[in-house]
């Protein structure tokens, strides 16, 4: 099964090569792919295409890891990577990076999403930590729903009042791999390859940790350093596809419902699956949304949604999902 | 079914009719004081304001005496907005119980069956599409919206459950289906809020913060019937959602009859909060953090209806009147649900840790 994702993936990379708002025929991408020159067709290729599938390829892959390994320490259905405050700290410093210090373009505000993503999530854990040793999944996706709300009111408040952060706001929130400089790549593929080999690295404690907390640690877990490094891996992911593309939550909680049912609970094939079909979901969404917007793209958020809505809808009714 | 429950009461409850409730003294405490936090609330959300009323004034004002002015004040804007704070925030505690403790989830809030997306997209198009003239715009606030609001609501949460059926509803499969048909909500009311013109936009994004600013009596009798009406019937099936927490088999060997019943708690709680969500916009917090604060102030295995109904009312009422009294323009309700109510969930959490490591 493994194979066959891989396979996805694979013809969603060279779709998205090949498809775009810009008429290029195929043969003309093809040629320019392979005799690289000064011509339109190859800085169309190599200066958007091939970096906007690459950025597509770190988003969904994040995602995707960190879904599986949210759902895997939380064991809750509901949880998906925005739960820890990710997305609304990274929201609320875009905002305040429009509002207070002026900044526009990607290759800023993704600085300042990161630090925001990575500042909740860290308050986050510490609220639950807070009193006791080990961060255990209930209290942990309730304080990440509390704090997570509580900084969407600031992000109102301040959307509210001011029509240019509003302006900023209601363009990153929906989510989009379009316009970003190829700086962004680089600023976030640090962190996204920390956090992949940290949820890699924390492989079998996941499916320890399914067991229970007391089981995991009869089986010789350390829980309370497999929760940090689950945690840190999820916070990096997160962070990273966010500051990048915006909110796109939806792939990391669709991801590993729809990975379960093929290749079974354990994480060794549920991570690698996720990246993969991750990568494939997010790329297909993309392309759609450059053909059928025409010009004014549609936002690969907005057709993730319309298209993974509908299509979850039919797994979870047609296949007895595997429960948690 | 209540021959069969009334075996299981416990010695020293309390039975009326269908409604069985056992004797607990903690619970009963924190509803008495509840309720009177309430009625304090309401009280002071009528005398505090711009212009200060003393209680004499305002009852004064009741009785068709005091002065036109502080008629005014009293019976077309501070009790409507009170009321229909206080019966939002009920609505919203009692509709957020009965998801949590029917799905068995302490992140599920109505919003899990499509109740608030939908009627997210139907106001925010009601407002996108709609607006334009001046005429039109001032129409649609009038009426438009709450109905446009309700419809959303409704018809998402009828499709939701109509795609959960397959030979009957479970909670795994609701939310997993609500998920997916919330998802595609809110990319709509996304997609609107994008193409929209910024003004527009901007209304938008007042309403999907929740406001009772614009409360009249006309929003105020439907929610208030309905409210009332919503809370009284979940008071009923209060036993059969605590028979149904001990596992499908048990529930069904008890003589629960399990699809009637869910069906039953499911278009209660969507009412409620479709009731609420028209009259103010989609308010938030309440039906997420209240149940988890009844369900910890009252030490109780599952959120204890009456108790979360009443805090619901509690908060919205202390969230109303900080909005319009702490800062120099008024701040949504909504901001404020969250801004008091999230640091108190937070601290419950902390102190919860530190009792069980102690």
């Amino acid at each position: 099964m493994i194979a066959v994702f891989a396979g996805l993936a694979a013809v969603t990379a060279l779709a998205s090569v090949l498809f775009g708002s810009n008429h290029l025929s195929m043969p003309a991408v093809v040629d320019a792919l392979i005799h690289r020159g000064s011509d339109e067709a190859s800085t169309i290729v190599f200066g958007v295409r091939i970096p906007r599938t690459m950025l597509g390829i770190v988003v969904g892959a994040c995602l995707g890891v960190a879904g599986a390994v949210m759902q895997g320490h939380t064991r809750n259905s509901l949880a998906d990577p925005g739960l820890f405050g990710v997305s609304a700290g990274a929201g609320l410093a875009v905002v305040i990076g429009v509002y207070a210090f002026g900044v526009v373009g990607t290759g800023i505000t993704v600085w300042f999403a990161l630090a925001g993503a990575i500042i909740a999530s860290v308050a986050v854990f510490s609220i639950t930590a807070a009193g006791s040793g080990t961060a255990s999944p209930v209290p942990l996706a309730l304080a990440g729903a509390a704090v997570s709300a509580l900084l969407d009111a600031f992000t109102s408040y301040i959307v509210l009042a001011d029509k240019d952060s509003l302006q900023a706001y209601r363009l990153w929130v929906v989510g989009s791999l379009s316009g970003r400089d190829v700086g962004v790549i680089w600023s976030v593929v640090p962190f996204a390859v920390a956090g992949l080999l940290l949820a890699f690295l924390n492989t079998r404690a996941l499916d320890n940790l399914g067991l229970g907390s007391d089981m995991a640690r009869s089986l010789g877990e350390n829980v309370l350093v497999a929760r940090i490094v689950g945690l840190a891996s999820i916070t990096l992911l997160t962070a990273a596809a966010t500051a990048a593309a915006g909110p796109i939550g939806f792939v990391g909680l669709v991801i590993p419902h729809l990975v379960r049912p093929f290749v079974g609970t354990g994480h060794r094939f549920v991570l690698p699956a996720s990246a993969l079909l991750g990568i494939a979901l997010v790329l297909a969404a993309d392309v759609v949304g450059r053909l059928i917007g025409g010009v004014a793209e549609v936002q690969v958020g907005i057709v993730l949604a319309l298209i993974g809505g509908p299509f979850f809808v039919v797994i979870a009714r047609r296949r007895s999902l595997v429960a948690l | 079914m209540t021959g069969q429950l009334t075996g299981v009461r416990r010695a020293g409850g309390i039975r009326v009719g269908p409604v069985g409730l056992a004797w607990r003294p903690r619970v009963v405490i924190a509803t008495i004081a509840a309720l009177v936090l309430a009625l304090i609330l309401f009280v002071a959300g009528i005398t505090i304001g711009s212009s200060a009323l003393s209680v004499v004034d305002v009852i004064r004002a009741l009785g068709g005496g005091g002065t036109g002015v502080q008629r005014l004040i009293v019976t077309e804007l501070r009790l409507p907005r009170a009321l229909t704070g206080a019966f939002v925030g009920l609505a919203l505690g009692v509709a957020g119980a009965l998801t949590q403790t029917f799905t068995r989830n302490p992140l599920a809030t109505p919003d899990v069956i499509g109740v608030t997306a939908g009627a997210s997209t139907g106001a925010v198009a009601a407002i996108v599409l709609g607006g334009g003239t001046y005429s039109v715009s001032a129409a649609l606030l009038g009426g438009g919206i709450p109905l446009a609001a309700t419809a959303g609501a409704l018809i998402a949460s009828a499709v939701v459950y109509g795609l959960g059926w397959r030979g009957g509803v479970e909670s795994y499969r609701l939310i997993l289906v609500g998920i997916g048909v919330a998802s595609v909500l809110t990319a709509l009311t996304s997609y609107l809020l994008v193409r929209a013109q910024i003004a527009q936009a901007s209304q938008a994004s007042v309403w999907l913060v929740g406001s009772l600013s614009g409360s009249s009596w006309p929003s105020v009798w439907p929610l208030l019937i309905v409210a009332v009406l919503g809370v009284a019937l979940s008071l009923v099936t209060s036993t059969a959602l605590g028979v149904s927490q001990l596992g499908d088999e048990t529930a069904i060997a008890v003589g629960l009859h399990l699809q009637r019943h869910r069906l039953i708690v499911i278009a209660l709680a969507v009412v409620l909060t479709a009731a609420a969500v028209a009259a103010a916009g989609p308010v938030g917090f309440v039906a997420f953090v209240v149940p988890q604060i009844a369900l910890r102030t009252a030490g109780t295995s599952r959120p204890p209806l009456l108790l979360s109904g009443l805090m619901g009312t509690c908060l919205v009422l202390v969230a109303d009147l900080a909005g319009r009294t702490i800062f120099p323009t008024e701040v949504p309700v909504g901001l404020l649900t969250t801004v008091v109510g999230a640091p108190y969930l937070i601290w419950l959490l902390v102190r919860h840790r530190k009792e069980l490591s102690s």
